[in-house]
């Protein structure tokens, strides 16, 4: 009999861990693809304009309608590509941006997986999705795809290292790299007080990790054609494409974790605070799209090399200290 | 003593039998022939020798005289260099040509003199033929590489119809395919450096940063640009030589689309030309308005300009709002013109109709709607820093190296020469408006930019000085060969109506001669030389354009920047395509 209870038991926690799985692989799919139709009515609306209001109601309707177009297109790969990593890149980056979305913390308990090490996992994450852009233009064997892949690889070694550095801070404070008990760690405050540098240079960071404007030089569709996805069409294209949207939901997700209490909030059950606070910091991705302009590529690089990572330097040595003295007391 | 007496009497007694003739001209250019051998002398002395020198090489073309009748006090010729100078601390111009004759047609190239004269040699052998014993790289320019026969001769189909039918075989589209395929000895560029391949970079001539049909080809080594090879052509459509079929008077339509971003622009300066040599004088009301028209233009166009750069460098805002505002200016266009982007609106002797009712309170609408969104731009464009890290020091150019290359409009005004035309030379009455040239210092991206809107907010200036002193009066001159002819005459007497219907459907018959007339346009200065033989249709008429040397300059201005300043550059160089080929 007990043995009975222990495999139903266990039985019981499979059936939550696959409902879990599922319900975070639909919601996080769902929203990327709201994002298709969201970013450009927010874009739209930023521009006095009133960008895609034909289908269905709202224009929600254009979603499917770019599903469907995306997957019936002709999937085209170039005579000259090197055919296996060139269908391989694109896969890279949904499959590894979808499992950063595992050690999320969506609700007190409603986590994939539970990590002791979660933000390691997603830097180790995101640190392998630079991979797929690079193979992507080296795959593509044409020169503007080439030129987005050089600049990927340069700008990844520009950003990842003070994105690490930015969240150490956050990391020292909850005394955890575990996302669940780094929100538990904000019950009094949240981290965007006393890690508002650290913030901000995340920020700047989510904005190179997902390759969008005002940091998409890999991509800068005004130089470079369309970079490193030049060649790409079809699925594979919308991957690319989809793979951005995702992206942007990770990092929002990701600073709502870390800096703005996850799911904690008042009234509200937690997981609808969670999205509520995702939404606000998608839209200030778009915001922000459509409001700067693109630096240069080596003054990104300088900037990221000589202001951002010294600052975040600074950053991590002040909050150590702080650390130290309230840990002593 | 008159300056130009000074001048032939300097010019005689140095070059004495080598200058052949002063010719008359409709214009007030003095013209001179100078036989092949010694005109590189005589315009290198012009340029550096003389005082007070010649130091723009404005403009550079061919004449086929060989069926032209009325040549009274010209030298004989069967093809004419026509080289065209400007001089700044004249304010004047010369023209030098140069008599050719028979089947093997050279002469001495002076690309050793001007740089610029480059683009304008190769447009001239590619058109009529005409070799230049010297010429670094002598090779159509407008025309693909397999073209046959030389389009601007007499003796060149005008029509497609005039030629065998067109068929494409697959061959042919292999053959002509490899011809464009770039080869980088040919332009003398090494393929490899001291450590590495150099990548050969094919942008264009579908490309968005080219605004337009345009090939460059940059030598890359990494991102760096050592060297860059532009390539025009691909919008050419052959205006100069449809002016030798169309009338005087249907040519009209054909200069809208020459910039096309300047609209009635562009037919101010072919009217003021065809005016210039029939003898119209324009009435005052007319006149106001083609000033009007112009600047709203011109507004229009700097806007575009805007919106565009600001999108090159990656803001993708600005230019919905800058749309939004050419939308209004559009408005007002299309309200008097009844077309938007290609009024063909002025004719000779004045415009097509009188300005609608209401119209003046649209233009109190712009007046009141534009500044208040300049400023709003201001912070979101000219002041955000990473506009001016992107822009500032990038491309720049001297005043010295504008002046050589032929640079004119705001890129002359951003390295700090304040050379306006409406200043300089008014034209259609520009000399009773109030407003300043705009000048910048460093002449860079930034520079270019900040001319042209401070620009904008002059050119409402004007606008809104015309709107409160529009004239009364007459918008067509009453002079016979003002086109089309007034038709309240015509019902009553037959003289007047025979006179209306012959110049209705055969078109004005403008007296022989040539006149130049060049304006401020939206680029820089835009030029038509017209020549007459005394018939219905021009006999050649020459489209001088700002874009065409801006662009052939661009080389110089992207050595040594990476790709992403290319495109900033490409951007302030602010040119259209159309513009270029023509």
């Amino acid at each position: 009999m007990a043995v009975d209870t222990e495999s139903g038991r266990a039985m019981n926690q499979t059936l939550v861990m696959a409902g879990t799985i599922a319900g975070v692989l639909a919601g996080v799919l769902v929203a990327a693809s709201l994002l298709i139709w969201g970013e450009r009515r927010l874009l739209a609306v930023w521009q006095d304009r009133s960008g895609p209001n034909r289908v269905g109601p709202l224009g929600l309707g254009q979603v499917a309608a770019d599903v469907v177009k995306i997957l019936t297109k002709e999937d085209w790969i170039p005579p000259f590509a090197d055919k296996p990593i060139f269908v391989l890149a694109p896969m890279i980056i949904m499959t590894t941006t979808l499992l950063s979305f595992a050690v999320i913390c969506f609700g007190p308990s409603a986590v994939v997986a539970d990590l002791n090490v979660g933000l390691l996992f997603f830097l180790a994450m995101s640190a392998m999705g630079v991979y797929s852009v690079v193979l992507a233009g080296w795959a593509s064997n044409s020169k503007y795809p080439l030129l987005g892949a050089m600049r990927a690889a340069g700008q990844m070694f520009g950003y990842e290292v003070f994105m690490g550095l930015s969240l150490m801070g956050v990391v020292m404070c909850a005394g955890s790299f575990n996302l669940r008990e780094i929100v538990l760690a904000q019950r009094h405050l949240w981290f965007c007080v006393p890690q508002v540098l650290g913030l901000v240079i995340f920020l700047i960071a989510g904005f190179a990790e997902t390759r969008r404007l005002p940091l998409d030089l890999p991509e800068t569709e005004n130089e470079l054609v369309a970079g490193y996805h030049t060649e790409y069409s079809g699925m594979k294209f919308g991957m690319f494409y989809v793979g951005e949207y995702v992206g942007v939901v990770l990092v929002s997700s990701l600073i709502t974790v870390l800096f703005f209490g996850g799911w904690l909030g008042p009234w509200l059950p937690g997981v609808v605070w969670f999205c509520i606070k995702t939404l606000v910091f998608v839209c200030f991705f778009v915001l922000c799209r459509a409001t700067l302009m693109r630096p240069r590529y080596d003054q990104l690089m300088s900037f990221g090399w000589k202001v951002l990572l010294p600052l975040s330097l600074a950053n991590l040595l002040v909050t150590a200290a702080v650390v130290l003295v309230r840990g002593g007391q | 003593m008159t300056n130009d007496t000074i001048l032939r009497q300097d010019l005689t007694w140095r070059f004495g039998d080598a200058i052949a003739a002063w010719q008359p001209v409709s214009d007030d250019v003095p013209t001179l022939w100078v036989t092949k051998e010694r005109a590189a002398d005589v315009l290198r002395y012009l340029k550096t020798g003389i005082e007070k020198p010649y130091r723009m090489l404005y403009d550079l073309f061919a004449i086929d005289e060989r069926m032209r009748g009325h040549r009274s006090g010209q030298p004989q010729a069967d093809f004419t260099i026509v080289y065209h100078l400007l001089s700044f601390d004249r304010n004047a111009d010369i023209r030098v040509k140069v008599p050719l004759h028979g089947e093997s047609l050279s002469v001495k190239s002076v690309t050793d003199i001007w740089p610029a004269a480059n683009w304008y040699e190769r447009e001239a052998w590619d058109m009529f033929g005409v070799h230049f014993d010297g010429h670094p790289g002598l090779r159509r320019i407008l025309m693909p590489p397999w073209w046959q026969g030389h389009p601007l001769r007499k003796d060149h189909p005008n029509r497609a119809t005039e030629m065998p039918p067109f068929v494409l075989t697959n061959e042919k589209v292999d053959q002509r395919l490899s011809q464009l395929q770039f080869n980088p000895d040919e332009w003398g560029l090494s393929r490899h450096s001291e450590d590495g391949d150099f990548l050969f970079v094919n942008i264009g001539p579908h490309h968005t940063g080219t605004h337009g049909l345009f090939r460059i080809v940059c030598q890359l080594d990494g991102e760096t640009i050592q060297n860059a090879v532009p390539d025009i052509g691909y919008h050419h459509r052959g205006a100069e030589k449809m002016a030798e079929r169309q009338t005087w008077h249907t040519f009209i339509p054909y200069t809208d689309r020459v910039d096309y971003l300047g609209g009635v622009m562009n037919n101010l300066a072919y009217v003021l030309a065809v005016e210039k040599l029939a003898g119209i004088v324009v009435p005052p009301r007319a006149q106001c308005i083609r000033v009007m028209l112009s600047e709203l233009f011109r507004i229009a166009s700097h806007l575009v300009f805007y919106g565009t750069f600001a999108q090159d460098l990656g803001a993708m805002s600005p230019v919905f709002y800058m749309f939004t505002d050419r939308e209004h200016v559009l408005e007002i266009i299309e309200a008097v013109c009844g077309a938007r982007m290609h009024p063909n609106w002025f004719r000779i002797g004045g415009i097509a109709d009188d300005l609608p009712r209401g119209w003046d309170r649209l233009i109190d609408g712009l007046l009141q709607w534009l500044p208040g969104r300049l400023k709003e731009y201001d912070t979101l464009v000219l002041n955000n820093p990473i506009f001016k890290r992107r822009t500032r020091g990038i491309g720049a150019f001297t005043q010295e190296e504008a002046v050589e290359w032929g640079i004119t409009g705001p890129g002359l005004r951003a390295c700090g020469c304040a050379w306006d035309l409406r200043k300089k030379r008014p034209y259609s009455g520009y000399q009773q408006y109030d407003f300043e040239i705009p000048v910048a210092s460093s002449g860079d991206c930034y520079d270019r930019a900040v001319v042209r809107v401070e620009e904008i907010r002059q050119s409402l200036r004007i606008v809104d000085q015309c709107r409160n002193n529009m004239p009364a009066g007459d918008y067509k001159s009453d002079h016979p060969l003002a086109s089309p002819p007034r038709k309240e005459k015509t019902m009553h007497d037959i003289e007047t109506l025979i006179a209306h219907f012959l110049s209705v459907t055969w078109g004005p018959v403008m007296p022989a001669g040539e006149a130049h007339a060049s304006i401020e346009a939206t680029k820089g200065i835009n030029g038509y030389q017209v020549i007459s033989d005394g018939g219905t249709v021009s006999y050649r008429t020459r489209i001088r354009t700002p874009s065409f040397a801006h662009l052939q300059m661009l080389p110089l201005l992207c050595k040594g920047a990476v790709l992403s300043d290319l495109i900033a550059i490409l951007g302030a160089v602010d040119f259209v395509l159309a513009d270029v080929d023509r």
